[in-house]
């Protein structure tokens, strides 16, 4: 079965916003309808967006890092969003595991949302339906498209290719080795919902130098090495083998 | 979680309206195994009956409020296999029905034994009515409070005291309700439904008090580490993605300052458990005086809204996690 999700590697990601804003692009251009805007040269801004970046400061001043940590649906293989909808609006796709909102049958009654420990839905002010990431699905379908765009819109606008789109449950897939072999991990996972989104953690690379790897120990152009073979009777020495 | 003055009235109102219900049954089973003196006013039974549709009819417009699309709330009875909502959604009209049914009986006069039990006791329609509808009732009853019971992670919710606390709540509710009609009807059962409305009321305030001492020692399952998936004790949010608010950061938050929900629960403790006690311990004395559990009841009730608003204020939602910060 398929199960198509992105995996995020926190270790990449610059939190340029690149991605929310292609992402409102594409799905506000949509045949769904615009995701609302209110106020947005205002006080107080407010609208709906599928994807959020959002930043974290890790430690404590001056041992401290920030992490960009890119936020949507994360499309659970367990989705506890789906089977408290009254109406079955929310659903999971069978053929490639995405969750979706019919935004027709949803009545708006934002419990879906309060089902959601990730906060991955909105309620659109202007439609009054549950809104949520699609992973751009009438975009990863579309022939239109030249087969290496159909992919979502925030993977396609990442500048430092942070974001990776395929399916979690091949296992050759980029997304399975990366998850497999960069220790892809998933959000609380402690509540069994099994996200299919994965993130790829901070990871530095440290070179490891014993201090006795810093002199080599027979080193013949040494001071001391020098003083020895230069004694009387005895010559500089080559490998300690020849001498001249 | 943000208190929503659609779902507080709903859940308050249809709460009285099935205590009302059960209260007006619980009164009929008395006389009819001759625990008490009959009650031969059937009129006392319709009433009752029809202000108990009165605050449910009025309790499911309310909920209507709640809704993006009132229009299609038709549509949400379709997954009751899964939803505890959609399940209520069944249960209302079908509880609303079940009382109808009951008060249609008393107020036609069907009270010709349909059947005799073995204890000589005769059962008619009302009786049948009434326990198919106190069926309901409580069927309702589960159904509200497992709305909020089933959400794994709001802990504060995910506990039987809910569902506990949703029955006796609307029971003390109701039965404070019937005490006053049967004071302004005058019947012989004030004093009967004054002792009951204690009764529940004191049940009540104890499940709720257990409830306050569960949710105060809850430790939280989720944290930022497992939030980001940083493992690391000092994470602080510096950016939530957006300037200004978003449907992140009202639905989940009650907005107000801890001191406001602090005095809430103070208010609710007072005037939906103290004083209708005093209250109700004053009519049992004088048990004419309508006025008195009337004055219980309207404190009562406006006790339960404060009780359900500090409800959904207590509930921390882990997803207010990553929403700490503007900027």
């Amino acid at each position: 079965m398929t199960q198509l999700a992105l995996v995020i590697d926190l270790n990449v990601c610059v939190g340029c916003h690149a991605c929310v804003t292609s992402c409102k692009e594409w799905n506000t251009s949509g045949e769904a309808g615009p995701m609302v805007d209110k106020n947005a040269y205002g006080e107080n801004p407010t609208g709906t967006f599928f994807n959020r970046v959002q930043s974290f400061e890790i430690g404590t001043y001056p041992q401290t890092e920030t992490v960009h940590f890119p936020k949507s649906c994360l499309h659970c293989e367990e989705p506890p969003c789906v089977p408290v909808c009254p109406t079955g609006a929310s659903y999971k796709r069978e053929e490639d595991g995405i969750v979706l909102v019919d935004y027709d049958k949803c009545i708006g009654c934002k419990y879906c949302s309060w089902a959601c420990p990730y906060g991955a839905r909105e309620l659109d002010e202007q439609q009054r339906v549950m809104k949520k990431c699609t992973l751009c699905v009438d975009r990863i379908y579309d022939e239109n498209l030249p087969e290496d765009e159909r992919k979502p819109a925030c993977v396609m606008s990442c500048p430092t290719s942070a974001r990776m789109f395929g399916d979690i449950h091949n296992e050759n897939s980029d997304v399975s080795i990366a998850i497999r072999e960069d220790a892809g991990y998933q959000l609380m996972p402690e509540w069994g919902t099994k996200p299919s989104n994965h993130y790829l953690p901070r990871r530095k690379i440290k070179i490891k130098i014993h201090k006795d790897e810093l002199e080599r120990v027979d080193n013949p152009l040494s001071k001391e090495e020098r003083k020895r073979h230069n004694a009387p009777g005895k010559g500089p020495s080559l490998d300690d083998m020849t001498t001249w | 979680m943000h208190p929503a003055f659609s779902v507080i009235f709903l859940t308050t109102l249809i709460g009285a309206g099935q205590g009302l219900f059960l209260a007006l049954f619980t009164g009929q089973i008395f006389s009819q195994f001759n625990l008490m003196p009959e009650q031969h006013n059937s009129n006392f039974y319709v009433i009752g009956s029809l202000i108990a549709l009165v605050l449910m009819t009025l309790g499911l417009f309310s909920s209507f409020f709640h809704l993006g699309h009132p229009e299609r709330a038709w549509r949400s009875a379709a997954k009751w296999r899964t939803s505890w909502l959609s399940r209520e959604v069944i249960a209302l009209p079908a509880t609303m029905a079940g009382i109808f049914a009951y008060g249609l009986a008393h107020y036609m006069g069907w009270t010709s034994p349909i059947f005799t039990m073995p204890g000589g006791t005769a059962v008619d329609a009302t009786l049948l009515t009434g326990l198919l509808a106190t069926i309901l009732t409580y069927t309702l009853f589960v159904c509200t409070g497992m709305i909020y019971g089933c959400i794994k992670f709001l802990q504060e919710w995910h506990s039987p005291l809910t569902v506990i606390n949703f029955i006796l709540l609307g029971t003390a509710s109701g039965f404070t309700l019937v005490t006053t009609l049967s004071a302004y009807m005058k019947t012989d059962l004030t004093s009967f439904y004054a002792s009951w409305a204690i009764f529940f009321t004191v049940l009540a305030l104890i499940f709720r008090l257990a409830s306050l001492r569960r949710n105060k020692r809850i430790k939280p399952i989720s944290d930022l580490r497992s939030a980001i998936g940083v493992n690391h004790k000092n994470i602080r949010q510096m950016a939530q993605g957006s300037m200004g608010g978003s449907f992140n950061t009202r639905e989940y938050f009650h907005g107000k300052k801890a001191s406001f929900v602090k005095s809430m629960k103070v208010i609710f403790l007072i005037f939906a458990f103290i004083i209708p006690l005093v209250l109700l311990g004053a009519s049992l004395g004088t048990p004419s005086a309508y006025i008195i559990p009337l004055i219980a009841i309207v404190i009562q009730f406006m006790g339960l809204i404060a009780e359900r608003w500090y409800f959904f204020a207590d509930a921390n939602h882990p997803q207010n996690m990553y929403y700490q910060q503007i900027s």
